[in-house]
Parts: C-alpha cells; structure tokens; sequence
C-alpha cells in the first residue's frame, strides 16, 4: 500500500524524466538576473500598491496623519540647530548655517529611513512570504518608494527653509533633479542589501541605530567640511577616506544646488563623478546581492 | 494506470530537514557562550535540526484532490510547504507545474488595513493585472461573506474575528487560477455555511483542471473534497490511495 505511488510511475520511466516530459520545473529554482528584473517590472503594480498601504497603515493611526511627513523633518531640524546651531556653535565661517545644516540633517535622514527599514523589509512581512509567491525585492523596492515619497515631501520643506532664510532662487536649483535621482538609486541598492543582510543574521538589526550615528558624524551633517580640511591631523590616505564617503558627497552636492558660495570639500564636477559612481555600484550591487538570495527568504 | 493523466506535482524520494529556533537551553544564551559561537562558527546551541519528512515519493495528477492525513507533527504542513518551494529539500527533489500556491491560515496579510484594501494587495500579489483586480474584487469580497454582518470590508482586518480573517484570505486565494493549490487547515475555520461554499470551490478548482492538496484534521471535509488520501506518519507515507480505503485504516490506527 505504501509503495502504489511509485509502483505506478515506475512502469517504464523514472520519476525525473516524467516531470521532465511534463513539463515540471524543481520549486525552489533561481530565475536569471533579466528573468527576475522581468517578474519584478510585472510586479509593478503591487509594488506601488504596497507602498502606499503601508504608508497608510503607519500614519493612519496619528490624528495629524500625512501633516507628520512635513512635520518630522522641521523637528530633527529644528533639534539639531537648537543644539549644534546655537548651544555648541559649530557655525565657524558659515554664513547661512541653518539652511547648511538644515540640508546635512534632510538628506542624510533620507538615507538613515531607507537603511533602518530597509533591514526590516524581509523580517517584517514573513506572513506575505511565506503565503504568497511574488519577487520579493519587491518589499524592499516597496521600502524605497515609501521614503522617495516622504523625501519628495521633505525636499520641499527644505527648499522653503532654505528660501525663508535668505536664499535666492537660481538656475542650479535643478540640479536637485538629477541629485535626487542619484541618490535613490544609492538608497534602494542600501535597503536591497540591508533587506538581505538582516533576513540572514537580524543581530544587525541592533546595530544600526550605532552605525549610522557614526556615519552622521563622519558626514559633516552638523558642522562645516571645512573642518576636515583646515584640521592638520588629517591628511593623505585619511582626508581622501573621508571625502570619498557617499553621504558626505550628495551633501554637498545638495548645499552647493540650494545656496551660493558654499566651501565645498571638493570640486563639484568630482563630486558629481562621486555620487554618479556611488549610486550605479552601490544600486546594481544591492539589487544582485538581493537577487542571489532570492530563494532563501522567508525559511527555516 | 492511464499514460494520459498529467502529472502535476511529482516527488521523488523528498527529505525536508529544518532547523528550528528552540527556546535557549540553560548556559546557552550567556554572552560567555554567544561569544564563543561566534569565534568557533559553531551553529548556536538553541538550533535544532528537525528531520521532518524522510524520503516521501508520489505523483500527483491533474484533476485530483489529495487529502493529507496524519497525527500531530507527522510532517504534512512541512510538505506542503516544501512543494510550495518554501522549504528546500535536503536530498531527493520535488518538481512541481507552474508555481503551487500555499494557502494557510497563518497567511497574514496587513492587519491595520481595511478587507477590501488586503483582496486589492493579495491579488496583486498573486501577479493579477489591475483591471483582473478591480474586475474580480466584489466577488472576492462576497464569497467570503464577511459583509453579512454590515460593512466590515471597509474596517481593518485587526477588527475581523478569526474566521472571518481565515474567510477572507481563503476567498483572495482561491480566486485565482492556480495549477497547484495546497490548502492548509484552512477550511476548518469557517462556519458550517462557509465550509460548504468553500468545499464547492475546491471542487470547482479541481475541474479547471487543477490539483488541490488539502491538510485536515477534520475526516469529513477530507471524504467531502478529495478523492485520493496520503497518510502521513512520523515523516514517511504509510498509505497512498482512494479516500475511503486510506481513512479506514488511519481510523483503525488512530483508535489503538
């Protein structure tokens, strides 16, 4: 009784060419890099869908609801310029620092928000996984918009701050555009690599909130680069460490579009080779790290 | 047996080994021993391995619905999960048509969301077009009947009783085509009315030619739905075939 299964197929041919001739495929196979990309873009609906239904289950449990996109980032700003602005006076020769500070703090929680749930994009939705057979970068890509969204919202706080403290408008205002693009693809390959790293080993997840206050502080969110560059004790191999770091970079890049005459780190044309290379390895090489795993997510 | 049947899942020789996070064991869980796990790679002492099916073989064929039987923990939910292609197979392999679908009551969806926002999401999720969704959403929602009560499909699902909650994932799932659906201790949550809908749609799903498995431990709706049983004991096939003959003996083992 036990063996009818086998009994039955074993009359003539083994029970791997009969699912071959059928037509059958091994669960658990790895589609290619294009045949994944191919899943993903049809999947592109629910991406989207997903996005905004976790925007708003997160806010939709706050009286002021969406009010708190804008009002979060003028919090942190107005914390850090309480603190760095006016009690510890980091100024130096800026002039305008509260707008240069307002920028450092608005794009570096830019990438600190895709970081920190990106690494739960995976752990924080198991259920989904394992009930439901979708790419699953699509959560992490899901993570992504949801903060590309919030930033878009915050950028224009920004600008408002950044007007209102004595800014003029000018042509390389746009230059934001092409900033904002780099620096999503930057963050989408960090929150596809996060999303992996903490399915794998969610000790990370403690970690986080020390690494990127150390990345904070290595930013020159709260003071002027300057201060890397007129300290004597950083030279060589040390200043170009730091200012080949990518946050650093779209910083200043983001200073140097929204006000005039900002000491820069570097030139802007490097700058802009920087984040340019930054974002492809950084984008490409999340989205292939993400990939490899692919069918590991959501076991044991 | 028929040359033209079409096989649909087939497993061959399928072993499922998983490692389960066990609750520390006393010493374990010091930074002492933490730290010394992480210096010699060792895996941690509160995993263990679990050698949940061994060696299961069987074809499944187009058109059929197979009822999993077994007494707790003899390995059923982990195959299916393991023809799902959630869990791999440590030795043999499992081939499956298409992509089989798992269908659980655990299947979570997003709690703080109304009814009607989770079909919208499951059915994207399950690779629908837009227009499919909106074309097939009221449906979904009036099958599972959880608008019988008022309008519960514009509430979040936190505020769902059990059964309601497994109604509606049950109905998101079992909307679409699948060729391979395996179906877990999903329609025992429902009321009698429900059960009776829901073992229609089984039987519908069956004649679209697909195959259904199904894991109860409840002996009617197995005789009510499938037609072939597997009995599954402490990891391996103990008997393979027509519903009534495979029930009659799990009942006799079971009453020892």
């Amino acid at each position: 009784m036990p063996e009818t299964a086998v009994a039955e197929a074993g009359a003539g041919i083994s029970l791997k060419e009969l699912a071959r001739r059928n037509g059958l495929t091994a669960s658990g196979r790895l589609p290619s890099l294009p045949e994944y990309t191919r899943q993903l873009w049809s999947y592109r609906h629910f991406i989207g869908a997903h996005a905004s239904a976790k925007m708003t289950s997160s806010l939709g449990s706050t009286k002021l609801g969406a009010v708190w996109q804008v009002l979060t980032p003028i919090f942190n700003a107005a914390v850090y310029y309480v603190i760095f602005g006016v009690i510890i006076g980091t100024s130096k020769n800026v002039d305008n620092f509260p707008a240069y500070l307002c920028i450092g703090v608005f794009v570096f929680q830019f990438t600190q928000s895709i970081v920190q749930s990106g690494i739960n994009a995976i752990t924080g939705n198991l259920g989904m996984i394992r009930a439901l057979h979708f790419p699953r970068a699509s959560l992490p890509l899901s993570v992504a918009l949801v903060e590309i969204r919030n930033f878009i919202v915050a950028l224009g706080v920004l600008m408002a701050i950044v007007l209102l403290t004595g800014e003029p408008i000018t042509w390389q205002w746009l230059l934001v555009v092409p900033l904002l693009l780099l620096q999503s693809v930057f963050n989408t390959g960090l929150a596809l690599a996060g999303a992996r790293f903490g399915s794998k080993l969610r000790d990370v997840k403690q970690l986080i909130p020390f690494i990127m206050r150390f990345w904070m502080y290595g930013s020159a969110v709260l003071y002027p680069v300057t201060m890397f560059t007129e300290n004597d004790k950083i030279d060589g191999w040390m200043l170009t460490l730091i200012e080949s770091n990518p946050m650093l970079i779209f910083i200043e890049l983001m200073r140097h579009s929204l006000m005039e005459d900002v000491p820069l780190a570097g030139t802007p044309t490097s700058l802009w080779i920087g984040a340019t290379i930054w974002s492809v390895v950084v984008g490409l090489g999340g989205y292939v790290y993400f990939w490899r795993g692919e069918k590991g997510y959501g076991r044991g | 047996m028929a040359d033209n049947r079409i096989p649909t899942v087939v497993a061959d020789d399928a072993h499922v080994i998983y490692k389960v996070n066990s609750s520390a064991a006393a010493g374990s869980g010091s930074p002492l021993a933490s730290f010394k796990r992480l210096v010699t790679g060792s895996s941690p002492a509160n995993v263990r391995e679990v050698h949940a099916v061994k060696g299961v073989t069987f074809v499944a064929y187009r058109g059929e619905a197979i009822g999993l039987i077994g007494s707790n923990g003899s390995g059923k939910s982990t195959l299916l999960r393991a023809v799902a292609g959630l869990l791999p197979v440590a030795r043999g392999s499992i081939y499956a048509s298409g992509q089989p679908s798992l269908l659980g009551v655990n299947a979570a969806l997003m709690n703080e969301l109304p009814g009607e926002r989770n079909v919208e999401l499951g059915c994207l999720a399950m690779g629908m077009s837009p227009a499919e969704v909106k074309a097939k959403k009221d449906g979904i929602i009036e099958f599972s009947g959880i608008n019988e009560r008022g309008d519960f499909a514009s509430l979040p699902m936190r505020t769902y009783s059990s059964g309601m909650g497994a109604r509606l994932r049950f109905s998101i799932a079992a909307a679409k085509q699948h060729d391979v659906l395996l179906i877990d201790e999903a329609l025992a949550t429902g009321d009698a009315k429900f059960r009776r809908r829901s073992e229609q749609r089984v039987r519908e799903l069956r004649a679209e030619a697909g195959t259904v498995f199904l894991v109860s431990h409840s002996e009617q709706s197995i005789r009510d739905t499938c037609d072939r049983c597997i009995w599954l004991e402490s990891g391996q096939i103990r008997a393979d075939g027509a519903t009534d003959d495979v029930m009659k003996e799990y009942e006799a083992f079971m009453r020892k």
